[in-house]
């Protein structure tokens, strides 16, 4: 079943501001959605909360709009409960790098099977523009007057770090690319991070578009090898005058799902419930 | 004690073999057919420390660990210091003079000292020490008239993992030890009748897996926290054989929302803490409130606050896990008061859970969670109820549809046509946001009103299913103790102690706790001449919820928080004196 954009985009409104970066990840997901031909009813979009958690609300597919920082453990948990649905994870700077960081670095070992988006604007956009994990040391926001005095996560090198299995990042100015790196996690086997620089044309006045335009360039037009892990922790420290985008590094190994006894029988969804006689029967003779 | 009744203790420092002696004895006198209750007191430490291990074994059903015990085995010096004088006539102390001195002036009047030169049998038959606490048991088997065959058989349970050649050795020791009891000491007439048939035995944690295996969990993810670490134990080393999923997480932040990912999915998955891990599945459990997910949380209370005792047990828990997260919302609180109520709160958990789709929770407590028991076989027929749930392919489908009875249909991902989005914000029938541009709009504050009363009303709904609480004993008592939970347990045996004090006392024991069968709860304090609240926590957490839903307020309390269980002593001595006082 051909699947169309129009058919996988809600007749929900976005709330974002005019111009914010999330439009453009937004109609980046619906166009890899609509390539990878995925039935929406197989699809859950998991989210945390934030300007960017909204996401799921704008894609006619199942959808967890959860709490903040949450994002990872609520999308494992459908995951192992049913392997054969599709989930997409998504949410803020401040969602995943931030209160959820610890569930971020864990799932990324574990190596589950699903996608992260991470909308990272380098502020806290929902509660109205507070300095967040990447945001850039120095820079002044409501929460830090005279300048930020810590150094920014580098998500990306703490992905190749932690073991995720398809790492890349995006550009909300180029919804082209970041559809085809939208697509190229969901085809992928394991974990995939698209992190996504998605300005926040309200609070950030720093990171704007004019400001990625001028450096980013594209990994895949500079002969970068996505199979070499140390090339990959190189590109991942460019920053300042040209920023790289695009896939850092892939790489196919095992994933939790597969590698975990008790899905072998299949999804736990469709297990049957309870217990057979003979099974009772050898449990009750462990108390006797 | 009565007749028929001998509770024995063993002592030692933690590696010493405590818990594996205490063990054999505990599944042998099951296997007799008598009745087993037990109580491990063990210490925050891997090694060194002192851990005692109390086994009461009686004819007739006992519901505690019992006030006193006869037969002490002393494993090490302090044993013997510290509970010999403790000991109640008539009694004995099994140890080995070759090793320690038992100084016989604290002895009590009729309790005598045996003598057991279990060092010397050990290497006499194995050439090494270890199995000296083997030849103790021996011993002991022999003055509650236990068979020899069974205390072999007891043995090659625990040890046979270990090898045909090591259970052969512990026989061996055993006998030893169990000859040399009869040959040199003096019998003891403890009329205990160990010649039924097999009883099962098992801990209420142990009852609540089974139960939870029969209500067809499929998903258990748990962060390691005592008293909660053996139902993740158990469950992982049965995951393979059952098909249980276990996940052992980051966090217990990690585990209830996982919980939740899981129940949307349509898994029955749970998860289970102790007061400090459910501390930090706080915000989470207002998730599956506003969202509708089933889950279910077991909450094994340990000492608080903070780290606590964390090898102690309290009811401390109470307050938080009913007053858990922001705003209102259903929740279920179930406190089961026995191994076998553990194991019936654990299905019935899953049915709930899933009926009304809110969290529930089981309270346990360390006494009831990891002491073992003799229990009656349980019904492994249980009906599984899932709920609500939507048809594939229907139009207009409204997730949260306002219904009356306050439930409504869920979806599972994967069906067609059904697709909506769970969302923690408020939201509309559909699952529409209400929070952002439409909050304050009148059509919206209407909205969120009739969402609001929409998961109340579950409540209501649920309320037909929860079962009134218990009462045990006489219809007209001098007395009434109301009690919770685990503490059923010393209640009942302190109304078998009463019965000889010319006092007559009933038992009124709630179990489901929340929501609250209030009607039957008042009707039963209204008929009561005197009450004695009876809970494990020092502001007295049920009293006082029981108080604001009757509006009943109960006579006299007995409040303990010292981290030992409730004794029935205890509680006779309160109700004596709260009618010496009438
Ligand atoms: C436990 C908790 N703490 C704080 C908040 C308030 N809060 C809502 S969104 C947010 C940060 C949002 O930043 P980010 O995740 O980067 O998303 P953005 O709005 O920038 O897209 C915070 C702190 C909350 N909802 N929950
Ligand atoms: S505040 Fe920033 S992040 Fe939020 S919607 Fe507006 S532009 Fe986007
Ligand atoms: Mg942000």
């Amino acid at each position: 079943m051909a699947v169309e954009v129009h058919v996988i985009k809600s007749d929900t409104k976005p709330t974002w501001c005019p111009g914010c970066g999330d439009f453009g990840i937004l109609n980046a997901t619906l166009k890899a959605v609509q390539a990878t031909q995925l039935d929406p009813k197989d699809l859950v979009v998991v989210s945390g909360i934030g300007c960017s958690s909204n996401l799921p609300h704008f894609l006619r597919s199942y959808g967890f709009h959860g709490i903040h920082g949450r994002v990872m453990p609520v999308a494992t948990g459908i995951r192992l409960a049913n392997p054969d649905l599709t989930v997409i994870a998504t949410g803020g700077d401040g969602d995943g790098y931030g209160i959820g960081l610890g569930h971020f670095i864990h799932a990324m070992r574990r190596n589950f099977d699903l996608t992260y988006i991470v909308m990272n604007n380098e502020i806290y956009g929902l509660t109205t523009g507070q300095a967040s994990p990447t945001s850039e040391k120095g820079m002044v926001t409501k929460s830090t007057p005279w300048g930020s005095i810590e150094w920014p996560v580098n998500p990306i090198a703490l992905a190749l770090s932690a073991g995720a299995s398809y790492i890349s990042r995006g550009f909300s100015g180029d919804p082209k690319q970041m559809a085809t790196l939208i697509e190229g996690g969901l085809r992928h086997k394991g974990f995939a991070l698209v992190d996504v620089f998605s300005p926040c044309v309200t609070y950030n006045k720093v990171n704007t578009y004019p400001f990625f335009r001028e450096r980013v360039y594209k990994l895949e037009d500079e002969d970068h090898d996505t199979s070499d892990l140390l090339a990959a922790y190189e590109k991942a420290h460019e920053w300042g005058e040209r920023i790289p985008i695009g896939l850092f590094y892939r790489v196919d190994k095992a994933t939790y799902e597969e590698e975990e006894p008790a899905l072998s029988r299949g999804p736990l969804v469709k297990q049957p419930l309870g217990l057979s006689q003979e099974q009772a029967e050898a449990l009750i003779q462990e108390f006797r | 004690m009565p007749e028929g009744d001998v509770a024995i203790r063993i002592g030692g420092a933690a590696g010493d073999g405590v818990t594996s002696t205490g063990e054999v004895y505990a599944i042998a006198c099951a296997r007799s057919g008598l009745h087993v209750t037990t109580y491990e007191s063990y210490q925050s430490v891997i090694r060194g420390g002192h851990v005692w291990f109390q086994i009461r074994a009686a004819n007739e059903k006992r519901y505690s660990q019992g006030d006193t015990f006869q037969l002490l085995i002393g494993l090490d010096q302090q044993t013997l210091d510290v509970h010999a004088p403790l000991l109640s006539a008539p009694g004995g102390v099994i140890h080995d003079n070759d090793r320690h001195d038992l100084d016989e002036g604290i002895l009590p009047e009729g309790v005598q000292s045996l003598p057991v030169p279990a060092q010397a049998i050990s290497m006499d038959v194995s050439g090494k020490p270890l199995m000296q606490n083997v030849a103790t048991l021996g011993a002991l088997a022999h003055h509650v008239g236990l068979d020899l065959k069974v205390l072999h058989g007891s043995l090659a349970k625990m040890f046979g993992r270990k090898g045909e050649e090591i259970v052969k050795l512990n026989e061996t020791v055993a006998e030893r030890g169990y000859r040399h009891a009869a040959k040199q000491h003096k019998p003891f007439e403890f009329a205990l009748r160990p010649n039924g048939e097999g009883r099962l035995l098992m801990s209420g944690h142990e009852s609540l897996c089974l139960g939870a295996l029969a209500g067809g969990v499929k998903l258990v993810a748990q962060y390691p926290m005592t008293p909660a670490s053996g139902i993740m134990h158990w469950m992982a080393a049965h995951a393979k054989d059952y098909g249980v999923l276990v996940k052992q997480t980051e966090d217990e932040l990690a585990a209830m929302n996982l919980v939740i990912g899981a129940n949307f999915a349509g898994a029955r998955a749970m998860t289970a803490t102790s007061g400090g891990g459910y501390a930090l599945m706080v915000e989470a459990t207002g998730l599956a409130g506003m969202t509708e997910t089933p889950a279910v949380i077991v909450e094994a209370q340990r000492v608080g606050p903070s780290t606590g005792l964390p090898t102690k047990t309290e009811q401390g828990d109470l307050q938080m896990v009913f007053g858990a997260s922001q705003g209102d919302f259903p929740r279920i609180i179930l406190a089961p008061r026995s191994p076998e109520e553990c194991y019936e709160a654990a299905w019935r958990a899953f049915n709930l859970a899933e009926s009304y789709q809110c969290p529930v929770f089981i309270l346990t407590d360390l006494y009831l969670g990891e002491m073992w028991r003799t229990v009656e076989p349980p019904d492994f027929q249980v009906p599984i109820i899932r709920g609500l749930v939507a048809e594939d392919g229907g139009e207009g489908y409204r997730r949260y549809e306002i219904t009356e009875s306050g439930v409504s249909p869920r979806a599972f991902p994967g069906q067609a046509g059904l697709m909506f989005i769970a969302g923690s914000d408020e939201h509309d029938e559909k699952g529409e946001l209400i929070s952002d541009i439409r909050a304050g709009l009148p059509e919206y504050v209407d909205t969120r009103t009739r969402m609001m009363e929409k998961r109340m009303r579950k409540l209501e709904t649920a309320l037909n299913e929860m079962k009134p609480p218990e009462l045990w004993g006489p219809e007209d008592a001098d007395l009434t103790i109301v009690s919770w939970g685990s503490t059923q347990a010393a209640v009942r045996d302190a109304l078998e102690i009463l019965k000889g004090t010319g006092i007559t006392a009933n038992s009124l024991e709630f179990f489901d706790l929340w929501p609250l069968r209030v009607d039957e709860a008042r009707r039963a304090l209204e008929a009561a001449s005197e009450t004695l609240m009876v809970e494990g926590n020092y502001t007295g957490q049920f009293h006082r919820l029981l108080r604001a839903e009757t509006g009943i307020a109960l006579g006299h309390a007995l409040r303990k928080y010292d981290g030992e269980p409730f004794y029935p002593r205890e509680i006779v001595a309160k109700a004596e004196e709260v009618l010496r006082g009438r």
